[in-house]
C-alpha cells in the first residue's frame, strides 16, 4: 500500500521508470519479440522498401531492419551498463581513497584526473578506441578511460567533507578498521549522490557509445548496433533512406527515456530539494 | 589573473601536454598491428622480413620505448613531428592543410550556436515555467538526446539527396558546403548550451539585486539589459570555452558524414590506417588548442569583470 502511494506520487518517474523497464524488456526478450534472424542475409531481399513483410525494410545483405533494430536495444543496453557501471565504480573508488587518505595517493590521481579533463574527450577516446583496435570492449575501454575523472572529482570533493565529521573521528579513536570506516561510514554517505550522477550520465554515454560505433571505433559488422548500422546505411542515403530512420529513432526514444528517468531519480534522491 | 598565476597555467599545460603525449605514445606501443607491415601492404609490396626488417629499422620502431618517445618529443621540440606513414608528407604539412577548413567550420558553428543559444536561453528563463520557457525546454531536452550523426544524416539526405541543394559528394570547402556541417555541429551543441545560458540568467534574476531593483520601481526591461545581461557574461563565456571541448571532438564525427576535409575526417582515417606520427600529432594539436582557448578565456575574464582587474 505505502510502495503504491509512492509510485502514484511520483508520476514522472513511474511512468520514465515503467518506460525504461520495457526497453530493458525488449532487450532481454528480444529471440522473442523479433520477427526474424537480424544475421540472416536474404541477397534476393536486398534494400526492400518497408513492406508487409519487412515493416522497416531490409538491407543492404537483405537483413530485417526491424529484428535488427530490436536486437540494438541488446547491444546498446548492454555496452552502456558495462561502461557506466566501470566508470562507476572505478570512479568513486580512486575519488574515495584519494578524498580520504590525502598525500602522495591524492596527488597522483587528482594530477591524471587533471590531464583527462583538461582534454575534449571523444578525440581521446577515438585515439584510445582506434589505437587499440575496434571493437565494443576497446570502445568502452576508451570512453570509460575519459569519463571516470568526473565521478572520481565528484567522490573526493564529498569525501574530504564527510572526513571532518565528528563520527569519523569517533570511529578512528574507537580503533575502527580503516576499510571498515570506508565501507560503512564513508561509502553510504557519498552513495546517493554517485548514483544520482551515473543515472544521468546513462544517455550521453549511450551516445558516445554509438558515435564510436558509427565512426567505426566500436560494434564491428555484423553485430547489429544502431550506431553502426547508421554508418552501414549511410551508403544508401538516395536508394534506401529508410535505412538511416529506424535506427536514429530508436537511439533518440532510448536516450530520451533514459535521461527522463535520470532526471526524475535525482529529483527523487537530490538531497539539495528538500 | 597574475603573472604568476599566467606562470602556473603555463607550467600545468605544459605537464597537460606532456601527459597526453605520453599517454597516445604508450598507445601505439601497445596497438595491436605493425605498423611497418601495414604501411608496406598499402604501398603494394609483399612484407618479406629482411623488408620489414628494415623498414622497421628505418621507422625507429626497433628501438625501446623510452628512446621512440625521446626522438619523437625531440622533434616535436623543434617543430618536427615526423612522417606520416600513409601520406608520405611531414605531419605538420597534413595539420596545417588540414587545420583552415576546420576552423572555418568550427567558428560558424560556434556564431551559429550563439546565436541561437544566447536568446533562446534569455527568453526561456525571463519566461520561466510559462509556455515559452516549456517550448525552449522540451526543444533542448530532445535535442541533447538526439545523436549528432544523425542529425547530420538526417539533413544531408534532405538538403542533399532530395533538394540537391548542396553536393553529397564533399570534398570542397566554400561557404556553401560549410553550411551544412556548421549547423549539424551547431544544433548538436545549442541544445546543451541553451540549457546553460537559460541556468544562468535564472540564477543571476534570483539575486538580491534584481529584487532591490525591482522594489524601487525599475523597469522589468532596463533590469534585464543593464543589470543582469552584464552580469551573467562571466557564466557564459566560461561555459562556452568548456563547449569547445565537445565542438572539437563532434568535428570528427560531422567531417565523416560530409566527407570535409578538416583534422577530425583526417584522424579518423590516419586511425584506421594505423598511422601513428599523424596520429600523435592530431592529439597533441588539439590539446594545444583547447588549453590554448581556454587559458584565452580565463584571460578574458579581467576584462569582462572589472573586481578581477582591480585585485591585480
Amino acid at each position: 500500500m505505502k510502495r503504491a502511494k509512492f509510485f502514484i506520487e511520483h508520476k514522472q518517474f513511474t511512468i520514465f521508470l515503467i518506460l525504461a523497464l520495457m526497453i530493458v524488456g525488449v532487450a532481454i526478450f528480444a529471440p522473442q519479440i523479433a520477427p526474424k534472424d537480424p544475421l540472416e542475409a536474404v541477397m534476393l531481399d536486398s534494400l526492400k522498401a518497408p513492406c508487409a513483410e519487412y515493416p522497416l525494410g531490409t538491407d543492404k545483405l537483405g537483413r530485417d531492419m526491424l529484428s535488427r533494430v530490436i536486437y540494438g536495444t541488446r547491444t546498446s543496453l548492454v555496452m552502456t551498463m558495462c561502461l557506466v557501471i566501470v566508470i562507476f565504480v572505478v570512479g568513486t573508488l580512486l575519488g574515495v581513497l584519494a578524498g580520504y587518505f590525502g598525500g602522495i595517493l591524492d596527488e597522483v590521481i587528482m594530477r591524471v584526473a587533471d590531464m583527462m579533463i583538461s582534454f575534449p574527450g571523444l578525440v581521446l577516446a577515438i585515439a584510445i578506441a582506434g589505437m587499440l583496435g575496434p571493437n565494443m570492449v576497446n570502445a568502452v575501454i576508451a570512453i570509460a578511460a575519459v569519463s571516470w575523472t568526473k565521478y572520481a572529482r565528484l567522490a573526493r570533493s564529498m569525501v574530504l567533507k564527510v572526513k571532518k565529521s565528528m563520527y569519523i573521528e569517533a570511529a578512528i579513536v574507537n580503533g575502527t578498521k580503516t576499510w571498515k570506516i570506508l565501507w560503512r561510514h564513508i561509502l553510504p554517505n557519498i552513495l546517493t549522490t554517485m548514483i544520482v550522477t551515473a543515472a544521468a550520465d546513462i544517455g550521453t554515454m549511450m551516445l558516445e557509445l554509438a558515435s564510436l560505433s558509427f565512426l567505426g571505433f566500436g560494434a564491428t559488422a555484423p553485430t547489429p548496433e544502431w550506431g553502426l548500422m547508421l554508418n552501414e546505411g549511410r551508403t544508401y542515403m538516395a536508394k534506401a533512406p529508410w535505412l538511416m530512420i529506424s535506427p536514429g529513432i530508436a537511439i533518440v526514444i532510448v536516450v530520451v527515456v533514459f535521461n527522463m528517468l535520470g532526471d526524475s531519480i535525482r529529483d527523487l534522491l537530490d538531497p539539495r530539494q528538500e | 589573473m597574475s603573472k604568476k598565476q599566467i606562470g602556473k597555467r603555463f607550467l600545468q599545460i605544459l605537464i597537460v601536454l606532456f601527459g597526453i603525449s605520453f599517454l597516445t605514445f604508450g598507445l601505439t606501443y601497445l596497438s595491436p598491428g605493425d605498423p611497418a607491415e601495414i604501411m608496406l601492404t598499402e604501398c603494394g609490396n609483399l612484407p618479406t622480413p629482411e623488408l620489414l626488417e628494415k623498414t622497421r629499422q628505418e621507422l625507429g620502431l626497433d628501438k625501446p620505448f623510452l628512446v621512440q618517445y625521446w626522438t619523437w618529443l625531440r622533434g616535436v621540440l623543434t617543430g618536427d613531428m615526423g612522417m606520416s606513414y600513409s601520406m608520405k608528407v611531414p605531419v605538420v604539412q597534413k595539420l596545417t592543410s588540414c587545420f583552415w577548413p576546420t576552423l572555418k567550420m568550427s567558428l560558424l558553428a560556434l556564431l551559429l550556436m550563439i546565436v541561437f543559444s544566447i536568446p533562446l536561453g534569455i527568453l526561456s528563463a525571463v519566461y520561466q515555467n510559462k509556455w515559452p520557457d516549456y517550448l525552449v525546454r522540451g526543444v533542448t531536452f530532445i535535442g541533447v538526446s538526439v545523436p549528432s550523426f544523425w542529425i547530420g544524416l538526417i539533413l544531408l539526405s534532405i538538403f542533399g539527396v532530395q533538394l540537391r541543394w548542396v553536393n553529397v559528394a564533399g570534398g570542397t570547402t566554400d561557404f556553401k558546403a560549410m553550411i551544412l556541417p556548421s549547423a549539424t555541429l551547431a544544433l548538436a551543441m545549442s541544445a546543451k548550451y541553451t540549457r546553460q545560458v537559460r541556468n544562468a540568467v535564472l540564477e543571476e534574476l534570483h539575486q538580491d539585486y534584481v529584487v532591490g531593483a525591482r522594489m524601487r520601481g525599475i523597469k522589468e526591461s532596463v533590469i534585464l539589459w543593464r543589470h543582469v545581461l552584464p552580469n551573467v557574461m562571466l557564466p557564459l563565456v566560461t561555459l562556452l570555452g568548456l563547449s569547445l571541448g565537445s565542438l572539437l571532438g563532434g568535428t570528427a564525427v560531422v567531417e565523416i558524414i560530409y566527407n570535409w576535409p578538416g583534422m577530425g575526417s583526417m584522424a579518423v582515417k590516419a586511425i584506421s590506417c594505423r598511422d601513428y606520427p599523424l596520429v600523435q600529432g592530431y592529439v597533441l594539436w588539439i590539446a594545444i588548442l583547447y588549453m590554448g582557448i581556454n587559458l584565452l578565456v580565463d584571460l578574458s575574464y579581467a576584462y569582462l569583470d572589472p573586481r578581477l582587474k582591480e585585485e591585480r
